[in-house]
């Protein structure tokens, strides 16, 4: 008889007390952020697609087109393309293609480059009806970059 | 408009009346279901609906348009029009009971002398659109909720009678504003707050919210009873649980929290509606804070809770309100 | 069709909590034979989910695996990185700088936190209270705002290389820990008044699945839900790897095995959690925080295995190598497939939302069970 009236009093007790904590909450401020009228600033660690490295040297990227970010992708999504020229040490890159709808954004890519020539962007609203909106060109990027 | 002159004017006043009930409804349940979900968010230290019309405002309505617009989905072996008849019962009813509910001294459609029971009456049909949506889905788990919700209405019935009994041995009536009248400045929760507190369980009870909410489980049944409906279907449930819960409230702050009542207004006799919807707006918050707060009983805690708790409690206030009835004749 | 078939009873009917349903967080399909609302038999059908990540870690070198770890169980993605490599480096015998191991710590430990986060409110809202979710991913998103800021990513990290790990903190990184952990401390208030206190909770979980010592022993159960049991038997203790020994913190163990029990035995994880990255942020030593490996490392002939504690249980690896940079066999032992595996057993004859609450408590990952 004596638990019957425990259980109900603080069962009571502890009901009330749940909801002080619900109205509490009410006068919080919110924690939300109203997307995409405001937007959260992007951590410049984030890892977005990559994208060449604008050398301030040279105005240009510094791939020297060494296949080793093809070669070391788990997914198969780089394509690098490069032709000797003459008079120009080394390869010269003509084409860097990322199917980005394969990348898993491990970074082996960007950490195994010998000349660091890839970098993380931050994009992040990424949506579109074409899948070929995700095949990047990143020397074409490049340049548009200016 | 000679024609008009014709009717009798007692026809004209109730189809008038009519007409001004069913479109309350629709508006209670743009404001309640507005409320539902603002409050939501605002427990949850978020915003709520912010995106259509100002500060959300038009949201429900434009919920509605959309509801209407998709397609009524019957499943393929259920019954064709029974699965049609079970949400206008969910609806119909309860609309019907705004008949006897003095909104204020003058505004109310008919004061019947048996108000209260025809009200109870009605809220019992309610059980019978659920058992019937569940039963007619030819789906397993709308089955469950359908049975859940038969026991857990039918169980609650009970303490709701027996402690609006108790108040109508202390006013003497069962018309609904005569029991506003008898109660004077004296409001009956402070005679019986037990009754108001056992009657306030029932009637979450009784209109299917959490924390009673099992008939329309979401993380057990899918959807529980309405699993199956789409389009205005389901709308005409999402309908019926508001504007029941508008009726519990309507009929605790009738009984107990003295309808109308309150300090005085111009035009007193008609402007008495706005405590009245005052204290129900008070009422159906604290519903919704309750749903947002507590996670749902089990099936059997929940028969548990009626039949230990609920039942002991308003026979003992029936009984020590007779006695004091009796005493101080 | 199954066993249950073969035993069906007159009087009962199947009903299938489908791989589509709020409550199995995945795919995961249980097939119960029920009689009113009580479970009689129930057999939980798995595959919906199978991705072949052994196959794969048998196909790629040991290098390119890494990003697969973090898929398979991604509310512990660190942890699984960490084992991973952690066995690369135990097979191969590379070293692993001190200032790294700690980095480690810190990050595995904040992702248990986040995981046991997003494990109170899912169990909430699998028994129906809609705000304690809310709550939870409001302090969930402190972390992965923590852990972006350092690693890039905010579920699937692959932030742990063989040799230590990709990136070093700085003193933002710590900043933030430290105003995150005293913000937390702060929180657990709340969830104690508006949920362990509980009336109606508490009558949901308490006295319901036992779990006790005898049926974790049969179905290699592991994790929070052995150790409400009784049994303290944590990896980070019984096989202590990276700088556990010298980091000290409790293991709390429950006493009745029941699901309160191991809910109890969660929160209190979360605030050693909270204890152990604190003395790690003390104890952080400057150097480097990777020591490089070659990326064509041959891995030498032999075999191998490592275990680590995520929050879920004992994640084991194992691999043969044959002596090139494939792995010849690459098997993974996930905690949640031997969880779940007990509910057979525990749950005959329970009512459809004890069960349906049982299957949150032993906190199940689906993705992982199916790798």
């Amino acid at each position: 008889m004596k638990e019957y009236f425990e259980l109900l009093f603080t069962g009571a007790k502890s009901l009330l007390i749940g909801l002080g904590v619900t109205l509490r909450a009410m006068i919080k401020p919110n924690v939300t952020v109203h997307y995409p009228r405001e937007k959260i600033a992007i951590s410049p660690q984030f890892r977005g697609h990559t994208d060449l490295v604008k050398d301030a040297a040279t105005g240009t990227h510094k791939c020297i087109s060494c296949m080793m970010c093809e070669k070391d992708c788990p997914c198969g999504c780089i394509s690098v393309a490069g032709e000797t020229r003459e008079g120009v040490k080394g390869k010269v890159l003509t084409s860097y293609l990322l199917d980005f709808t394969k990348c898993s954004l491990c970074g082996i890519c960007v950490e195994v480059c010998p000349t660091s020539a890839l970098e993380f962007s931050q994009e992040y609203e990424l949506a579109s009806r074409n899948i070929e909106d995700f095949h990047y060109d990143l020397l074409k990027r490049l340049e548009a970059r200016g | 408009m000679e024609m008009l002159n014709l009717l009798p004017p007692e026809f004209l006043r109730i189809v008038i009346s009519a007409i001004i009930v069913v479109a309350f409804v629709f508006l209670n349940c743009m404001v309640l279901g507005y409320a539902e979900r603002k409050l939501a968010g605002f427990f949850q230290m978020r915003p709520g609906p912010m995106e259509v019309g100002p500060w959300g405002l038009l949201q429900l309505m434009i919920d509605g348009v959309k509801l209407i617009a998709k397609q009524l989905i019957i499943p393929k072996d259920s019954g064709k029009m029974l699965f049609r008849v079970a949400p206008l019962l969910a609806f119909m009813p309860v609309a019907m009971s705004f008949i006897v509910i003095p909104f204020s001294e003058k505004i109310q459609v008919r004061d019947m002398d048996i108000g209260l029971v025809f009200m109870l009456g009605i809220m019992a049909l309610h059980v019978v659109s659920t058992l019937l949506a569940g039963w007619v889905s030819n789906n397993k788990y709308a089955l469950f909720g359908a049975i859940r919700a038969v026991a857990q209405n039918i169980a609650y019935e009970i303490p709701m009678l027996l402690s609006l009994l108790a108040v109508v041995f202390i006013s003497n009536t069962l018309s609904m504003q005569g029991i506003v009248k008898a109660q004077g400045p004296i409001w009956n929760i402070l005679v019986q707050p037990l009754a108001f507190i056992i009657y306030f369980v029932a009637a979450i009870a009784e209109t299917n919210r959490a924390p009673f909410d099992l008939p329309e489980a979401e993380s057990e049944l899918t959807a529980g009873f309405h699993t199956e409906y789409s389009g205005m279907g389901f709308s005409l449930f999402v309908l019926g649980e508001y504007t029941n819960m508008f009726f519990v409230c309507s009929i605790a702050t009738v009984v107990f929290l003295g309808g109308w009542s309150g300090p005085p207004l111009p035009f007193y006799a008609y402007s008495g509606i706005i405590w009245f919807f005052l204290k129900v707006y008070g009422l159906l918050f604290v519903m919704i804070w309750v749903r947002w707060t507590y996670p749902r009983t089990r099936f059997d805690q929940l028969l548990n809770f009626c039949w230990m708790y609920l039942i002991p409690f308003s026979l003992v206030n029936l009984l020590i309100t007779v006695v004091g009835v009796k005493l101080l004749k | 069709m199954s066993q249950i078939a073969r035993t069906k009873k007159e009087h009962t009917f199947y009903l299938n909590l489908g791989p589509q349903h709020p409550s199995t967080h995945g795919v995961l399909r249980v097939l119960l034979e029920m009689d009113g609302e009580h479970c009689l038999e129930n057999e939980p059908v798995l595959g919906y989910g199978h991705r072949m990540q052994e196959k794969i870690g048998e196909s790629r070198t040991w290098a390119a695996f890494l990003p697969n770890t973090a898929r398979m169980d991604y509310l512990s993605a660190l942890i699984f990185n960490h084992g991973y490599v952690g066995l690369i480096e135990r097979m191969a015998g590379i070293e692993v700088p001190r200032r790294a191991e700690f980095i480690r710590v810190i990050t595995d430990e904040l992702n248990r936190i986040q995981s046991h986060l997003l494990w109170l409110g899912a169990f909430l809202l699998d028994l129906g209270a809609f705000t304690p979710i809310m709550y939870t991913f409001d302090d969930r998103e402190q972390i992965l705002d923590i852990l972006e800021d350092v690693t890039g990513s905010r579920l699937t990290y692959s932030y742990h290389r063989v040799g230590g790990v990709c990136r070093d903190i700085d003193a933002r990184f710590v900043d933030a820990t430290r105003a995150f952990i005293k913000r937390l401390r702060s929180r657990f208030k709340i969830y104690d008044d508006l949920v362990t206190g509980n009336i109606i909770f508490i009558k949901r979980v308490k006295d319901i699945a036992y779990f006790t010592p005898d049926l974790a022993k049969r179905y290699g159960l592991t994790g929070p839900c052995l150790r409400g049991a009784g049994i303290p038997y944590d990896i980070r203790r019984a096989e202590p790897y990276s700088v556990y020994p010298e980091l000290d913190f409790e293991i709390p163990v429950g006493t009745k095995g029941d699901c309160l029990d191991a809910y109890l035995v969660r929160v209190r994880e979360m605030e050693q959690s909270l204890r152990i990255i604190e003395q790690a942020l003390d104890m952080l030593p400057e150097g480097p925080f990777r020591n490089k490996v070659g990326r064509r490392l041959k891995l030498p002939q032999g075999d191998a295995s490592f275990s680590v504690e995520t929050g879920h249980g004992e994640l084991a690896y194992y691999m043969i190598s044959d002596g090139t940079d494939v792995p010849y066999r690459l098997k993974i032992r996930v905690p949640s497939f031997s969880n779940l595996s007990v509910l057979p057993e525990l749950c005959r004859g329970m009512l459809i939302a004890d069960l349906a609450m049982t299957m949150g408590t032993l906190d199940l990952v689906i993705p992982e069970i199916d790798r």
